[in-house]
């Protein structure tokens, strides 16, 4: 495991191992893509098929989308700096970031749920419609991911403050960090195909 | 690799800076003006495009490691593959509509 070590390398690249895990976990996230792009492709086809239920111009509040996007990026820009904090070895730095992208994260899920309950409320279900079964598929997915990063991040938040940083956990957090960003890159085409897009058609 | 031991985050501060700029002049063009639907489709479309890009490098660092080239390799499949589900099954089931 130690074989081919680095040090003139970041921490997170420092072991042959360390390099592996960062390599198959972009290709993991080749298939997240991938992933996405299925639930794209079935809102893209079935976005206009109302079945007499609400449309998106009835259901979406702008208001409420834009303060979700500020939030999950804003929550990237300061895993970033968790990140950045971690390659100048201050633990400290990075503990703050990360437990403050966390809190942006449990932002923007509190407002995902208020926004789907409303939803429900305005007899918007998925059962309604196939615009509104795609809708609740492709959007619930991109919840889950962001709820699961937010356990994982904890798991790995736990493992900082008990073993400190060394090569193996900075490899976990930078691993966490790709996955949040990418998390916020979803949310990009979400915001741009799905809410603008379904407003103005 | 980022050199970025010591002063402030540049990079980051200036992904984040494009990323709203890019975010609310999506919002601007979709609903304050007045073009027709397809002009905006391709005007928010390639600005998140951009701003996806610029997430991709600015915070993912994807160029960087010995990796640096697999990576982007990688990811420029997933992107293609996913366009191509989402244009050919648009391009399929709007045939005879």
């Amino acid at each position: 495991m130690s074989a081919n070590v680095n040090t003139a390398l970041p921490l997170e690249y420092q072991t042959e191992q360390n390099r592996m895990n960062i390599l198959g976990f972009w290709i993991f996230l080749g298939a997240e893509i991938i992933l996405f792009g299925t639930l794209f492709a079935v809102f893209s086809v079935l976005s206009a098929r109302y079945a007499g239920g609400p449309t998106p111009k009835d259901l979406f509040e702008i208001k409420d989308v834009m303060v979700e996007t500020i939030l999950l990026l804003t929550s990237s820009f300061t895993c970033g700096l968790a990140i950045y904090e971690m390659r100048r070895h201050n633990r400290n730095g990075l503990l703050l970031w990360f437990i403050i992208t966390l809190l942006l994260g449990a932002g923007f899920v509190f407002m995902e749920i208020t926004e789907f309950i409303h939803y429900v409320h305005e007899g918007a279900t998925m059962q309604t419609s196939a615009f509104l079964s795609s809708f609740f598929v492709l959007l619930g997915t991109h919840g889950l991911h962001v709820s699961m990063g937010i356990g994982w991040a904890t798991m790995v938040i736990i493992q900082i403050l008990k073993r400190g940083l060394t090569p193996v956990t900075a490899r976990k957090t930078f691993i966490i960090g790709l996955y949040w960003h990418f998390l916020d890159v979803v949310w990009i085409f979400i915001f741009t195909f799905v809410y603008l897009a379904r407003m103005v058609a | 690799m980022a050199k970025n031991t010591k002063g402030f985050p540049l990079t980051h501060v200036l992904g984040f800076i494009m990323s709203l700029v890019l975010t609310f002049a999506a919002l601007g063009v979709a609903l304050k003006t007045n073009l027709p639907f397809k002009t905006i489709l391709w005007i928010i479309g390639s600005l998140a495009v951009i701003q996806a890009a610029l997430q991709l490098y600015m915070f993912m660092h994807m160029n960087e490691g010995e990796d640096g080239k697999s990576q982007i390799i990688n990811v420029a499949y997933g992107f293609f593959i996913a366009f191509v589900t989402v244009a050919g099954s648009i391009w399929v089931m709007s045939f005879g509509m």
